[in-house]
């Protein structure tokens, strides 16, 4: 079913009403913004590396409580992660963080905010799990 | 056999009753816990049971392809389908079922219209006149083909209230390049009922021939073709209690004889050679294929079901329906709606509350049973122009009652409790 019980828990609200690493960062390594134009997500992440390792991460961004959530948390686990081990998070790591099954047009909510970082890091611009798909023969 | 054949159904005593309409919807009769709040229906509507039996009764009964077979099921069934087109012909006052046209859904009529008529009508330096009120479904074709033949694309604007600005008509008319007018009948997402018969009266004015995207009017109100004076209407069956699958295009016949064909293969053609064909005659030049046979006499079903009820009192239902609606959403702090006055609009109605993200209002309202469409309704100009994301919409139709509304308006206190 999913009602909002399930879907709200209380993690998710409450990062979503205290979010995590929100602000700017004044001189950026890396900067990068996307955005879900079909339900308005958007989102601006910047990260300060050094020799390989996150330093300091800041998202700004508006959206559904999902995908705020989403970024909250994901800065939390990342910070202080090297870029290798951002590599690594998949799909099912940001579905783990939050807690919840989502329906479709939802998981585009839940994985925006690591969209958003792998582009920036990577330059990997395909959806988290769909990136074998679209790569592929 | 058929009983859509039947004349026409004179309108029963009015008002209708709701609640025993709803009864009459098998997917209300469904035991479920929250029981169901289906405030979705400007994206599809619910079907009766009298669609669903004749939808039945063709399959099981007189199931055969169409205006082929030399046997009594097919006769039947070809009769049946050909009795929906001059249904519908009827209920929207065309001149003959020969101006009807069978299509996939209103987009599909849109499309056929930009294709056929546009790439044989339009030239390099002409404009096409829309809103900045359109469906997805009324836009996308037209910059297509605006591309591909260096038309221009104007746009008659639409106000903060979201109402037509007409004041700039004569402007945009003014140079005689405009040479097709198209315009959303019924918005989508605000409900806003458009001045259209002064629309195409400027338009055909200047020259432009005017198509009328009625997918949100014809469902609802009464719409005659003529009176509109409209040179196409595109309509869809799943809006107006009818099966998926099936909508059309009305078109006047001088200008649809004079169309090339749009999608080429059997049924469409008279004559077939190795190398070229002689076009079949109006409506099936256009129906190519076999058609969607079970839908479009599920669709005359539905017809004959709305007679029953009356369109004058279908409208008179949604929009007493947006009144209640109206009065106690203002009950709700911090809800912001959007669109028209109530004088100006059918049953839809579309809102913010306050800085909760629609999906998230949705969500909730979930929880509560209650089905409602939050985003941009395939309407994203619209939303950019009012200066708004997404938005929660909730409509109506001839099942929709008070109740319901209470529902909402209880989910959406929740939602801000959740999210406050």
């Amino acid at each position: 079913m999913g009602g909002w019980n399930e879907l709200y828990r209380e993690n998710i609200l409450d990062h979503y009403k205290h979010p995590r690493n929100r602000g700017t960062l004044e001189q950026p390594d890396i900067t990068y913004e996307d955005a879900n134009p079909l339900c308005g997500d958007e989102l601006r992440m910047e990260l300060r590396v050094k020799d390989g390792r996150i330093e300091q991460v800041r998202w700004t961004g508006h959206g559904c409580s999902i995908s705020q959530a989403a970024a909250s948390m994901l800065s939390e686990r990342i910070e202080g992660r090297t870029l290798d081990e951002v590599k690594q998070l998949s799909r099912d790591d940001m579905l783990e963080m939050l807690g919840i099954e989502l329906g479709p047009v939802r998981l585009k909510c839940a994985l925006l905010a690591l969209k958003t970082l792998k582009a920036g890091v990577y330059g990997i611009t395909q959806w988290p799990g769909e990136e074998e798909e679209e790569g592929g023969s | 056999m058929a009983q859509w054949t039947a004349t026409a159904a004179l309108p029963q005593p009015r008002p209708f009753d709701p609640r025993a309409v709803r009864q009459q919807f098998p997917i209300f009769r469904a035991r479920r816990e929250p029981p169901l709040v289906y405030l979705d229906s400007a994206a599809t509507s619910q079907k009766p049971d009298a669609v669903l039996e004749a939808m039945n009764e063709y399959y099981s009964l007189y199931n055969a392809n169409i205006h082929r077979g030399i046997y009594r099921i097919a006769e039947q069934a070809t009769a049946a389908y050909e009795d929906a087109r001059a249904h519908l012909a009827r209920f929207l006052n065309a001149g003959s079922p020969r101006e009807v046209i069978f299509t996939r859904n209103s987009t599909e009529a849109l499309n056929l219209i930009a294709y056929s008529w546009g790439r044989a009508n339009l030239r390099a330096g002409d404009a096409i006149l829309l809103t900045e009120m359109e469906h997805h479904s009324n836009l996308v074709p037209w910059q297509i083909l605006a591309a591909e033949r260096q038309v221009e694309l104007r746009f008659i604007p639409m106000t903060p209230e979201g109402e037509l600005d007409l004041e700039p008509l004569p402007r945009l008319l003014g140079d005689g390049r405009v040479k097709l007018v198209s315009v959303v009948h019924v918005s989508n997402v605000l409900g806003t009922v458009n001045p259209v018969a002064e629309i195409v009266s400027a338009a055909r004015a200047a020259g432009a021939v005017v198509v009328v995207d009625a997918s949100q009017s014809v469902p609802h109100l009464p719409v005659d073709v003529r009176a509109l004076g409209c040179d196409f209407l595109a309509c869809t069956g799943h809006k107006m209690l009818g099966p998926t699958g099936i909508g059309a295009l009305w078109g006047r016949r001088e200008l649809l004889e004079a169309m090339p064909p749009f999608l080429g293969g059997g049924e469409m053609i008279r004559e077939v050679k190795l190398t070229e064909s002689k076009w079949n005659e109006l409506p099936w030049k256009f129906e190519a294929g076999t058609m969607a046979i079970a839908e479009a006499v599920g669709l005359g079903a539905a017809l004959l079901y709305l007679e029953g009820l009356g369109m004058d009192a279908v409208f008179a239902h949604d929009r007493e329906l947006a009144a209640y609606a109206l009065g106690r959403l203002r009950e709700v702090p911090d809800l912001r709606l959007l669109g028209p006055p109530l004088e100006r609009r059918g049953g839809v109605i579309a809102f913010e509350l306050g800085d909760i993200h629609p999906h998230d209002v949705a969500t909730v309202l979930d929880s509560h049973g209650v089905a409602v469409r939050a985003g941009h309704h395939c309407a994203m100009p619209l939303h950019r122009k009012l200066g708004v994301v997404a938005s929660v919409r909730a409509s109506f139709h001839c099942y929709s009652v008070p109740e319901e509304v209470d529902a909402l308006v209880e989910g959406l206190h929740h939602a801000r409790s959740v999210f406050g």
